[in-house]
């Protein structure tokens, strides 16, 4: 550190305080200015009709994306159903079952490359491994590329939550003479039950938002999801396509699934901080 | 936890039933589970390298470093999209690192503890917004604004440079890494405040204690004790900004062209994927964009092996726990 004098200093601090004021202005100010402009342009589109009819040709009245809706409500759940209890049971392996063994540490450096490759990467693999051996898209295919996205979240907040639960409750459970897989699954997880919870809910929270791993895999469909063998019909894609589209009706459509998406992932967000303050409060 | 002592533990002496086999099914049953992970990265890696063959056999190593993309003569190559993506990302993170950073000190040392616990959890809460909500606000309401004003601007004041020359149309390469910037700025923000609120009230009392100023306490003391998170939650907007797809593709402009000026279109790959992947007809084609996903698989790879062991080496040269 250079010698300054006490002006010099006070100089520096004064400028750097009556510079962050803006820049936080600014970063607060842009990012409220898009949840503005979604909510105001989206909340038109969000007729009775939006939810329960499907789209008509550009220019047509009326019409709706029930079908995606539904397509992406479906395979958020699948994924969730096929992603998190692997990733639990992959979590309590890293946690449970020699946390620093050679096994557990690659495993662990491979799940950070996961969580860190573009979903766009996710989407391709999938589409190379199930869209083109089978010949078609499918839903199904676009509910394995969302799990893949789930898993890694889930394993590493599953790791996480289960290293805050003190060794004395594993401990006594087997002190008990309760077998591990018992002590696992009813004592730890009871103990770090709020925690994985919000871990698989900011997951699939996220995951639900997701456009690019289902450009190639459920594609999207004009019908209501009647098989997830065919290409499946979801928000985010619709979004992508409509905002494309020079079509004014379209358009709008696309605003009310993003403010539709928006509200729904900021929801969930919220409620798995509850689950948390909850749990703490409880603790 | 204490592996070896539970283990024996689970197993009493004399115990009703012998327990072990069923425990070492559940051993088993997570073990596998966690080797899902190393499958699918093994998958994705087997796949891409198989699929992009045809393209690697065609064209070799100048696939990397030829910038035409020809679908009709089939004659394609890399070097625009990497291009794209790398300065799209740079653009980011030069606007979005040290803005998030301020904002992040000013929420944990200045503003009121109310505020910062309010608008702090709110940009949180911003990090999970889906980036396709980001390219649509960038296409419909960002990209106006710089074609009627931050564009003419940028090309009247700073117009002698090569950077900010030609028609401002709105969408191309600096509204792309503006928009990426807005993307990772509430996620490095978010981290770096939880780093910074981590800081022992101790080690910035003590700081203070010898009469250092905000600022000064800020950069020597808690900006060093968290050093390590704050490099990592950069590194982690980095990753994020190179493979981001959705906030690009509506606003690059999509033109497979290396071009001087930031104002003018161009792509990244991963917004080249989402453009071509489903319209690619030729074998050549489509394997020419497996090609490209490779590479940004590789870029991805090697960046995060990087901050990995840039992180861990930090770790040890500091010494103890952080």
């Amino acid at each position: 550190m250079r010698p300054r004098s006490r002006a010099q200093r006070r100089a520096a601090d004064a400028a750097i305080r009556v510079a962050m004021v803006p820049a936080a202005l600014i970063g607060i100010a842009v990012l409220a200015w898009i949840l503005g402009e979604v909510i105001a342009r989206g909340v038109g589109a969000l007729t009775p009709t939006f939810f329960t009819e499907l789209p008509t040709p550009p220019g047509m009245e009326g019409g709706g994306l029930g079908n995606a809706i539904v397509g992406t409500l479906l395979m958020t759940l699948l994924a969730a159903l096929m992603g998190t209890p692997v990733g639990l049971l992959a979590g309590v392996f890293l946690a449970e079952f020699g946390p620093s063994s050679r096994i557990a540490t690659t495993v662990r450096f491979t799940t950070n490359l996961l969580m860190g490759t573009p979903s766009i990467i996710i989407g391709i693999f999938v589409y190379s491994v199930l869209v083109l051996p089978l010949g078609h898209f499918s839903g199904w295919a676009g509910a394995v590329a969302l799990a893949i996205l789930i898993l890694p979240v889930v394993m590493r907040t599953t790791e996480d939550m289960l290293n805050l639960v003190p060794d004395e409750l594993r401990e006594s459970g087997l002190a008990l003479g309760a077998p591990r897989w018992k002590v696992t699954l009813g004592i730890i997880f009871r103990a770090a039950r709020s925690g994985l919870v919000t871990g698989v809910l900011l997951a699939v929270a996220r995951v639900s938002g997701e456009t690019a791993p289902l450009l190639f895999t459920a594609l999207n469909s004009f019908y209501w999801p009647g098989s997830l063998s065919r290409p499946t019909a979801n928000l985010t894609v619709t979004i992508f396509n409509y905002a494309m589209s020079p079509y004014s009706d379209w358009q709008e459509k696309a605003w009310g699934a993003s403010l539709l998406i928006t509200v729904s992932v900021l929801v969930v967000a919220v409620l798995a901080r509850f689950v948390i303050k909850d749990g703490r409060e409880r603790a | 936890m204490t592996d070896s002592t539970a283990e024996k533990l689970s197993v009493p002496p004399g115990a009703p039933r012998d327990q072990s086999r069923p425990d070492a099914l559940f051993k088993w049953l997570t073990a596998a589970c966690s080797l899902v992970v190393i499958v699918i990265m093994a998958g994705i890696l087997f796949e891409l390298v198989r699929n992009s063959g045809m393209a690697f056999r065609e064209f070799g190593f100048s696939f990397l470093t030829t910038d035409s993309w020809n679908p009709i003569l089939s004659d394609f190559g890399a070097a625009s999209s990497v291009y794209g993506t790398l300065v799209s990302t740079g653009i980011a993170m030069i606007i979005a690192v040290p803005l998030s950073i301020i904002i992040a000190i000013y929420f944990v040392e200045v503003a009121h503890p109310k505020v910062s616990r309010l608008i702090g959890g709110a940009v949180e809460l911003l990090a999970a917004i889906p980036s396709i909500i980001y390219g649509m606000w960038g296409l419909f309401v960002f990209a106006a604004l710089m074609q009627t004003h931050v564009q003419p601007f940028l090309g009247t004041h700073l117009g002698a440079l090569p950077l900010f020359q030609g028609p401002p149309m709105g969408i191309g390469m600096l509204t792309a890494g503006l928009i990426l910037a807005l993307m990772v700025l509430p996620f490095i923000t978010a981290v770096t405040r939880d780093v910074l609120m981590m800081v022992p009230p101790v080690l910035k009392e003590s700081a203070y204690g010898v009469g250092s100023t905000m600022w000064e306490t800020v950069r020597f003391v808690s900006l060093k004790y968290g050093r390590r998170g704050i490099v990592g939650a950069v590194f982690l907007g980095f990753g994020r900004a190179l493979g981001e797809t959705m906030a690009v593709t509506f606003v690059i402009g999509n033109s497979h062209r290396i071009s001087a000026s930031l104002f003018s279109a161009g792509n990244t790959i991963a917004s080249s994927l989402a453009n071509e992947f489903n319209e690619a007809s030729e074998p050549i084609y489509l394997s020419s964009l497996f090609a490209l996903a490779l590479v940004l698989f590789g870029i991805t790879l090697a960046f995060q092996t990087m901050a990995h062991h840039w992180v861990a080496r930090m770790q040890r040269l500091e010494g103890g726990d952080r």
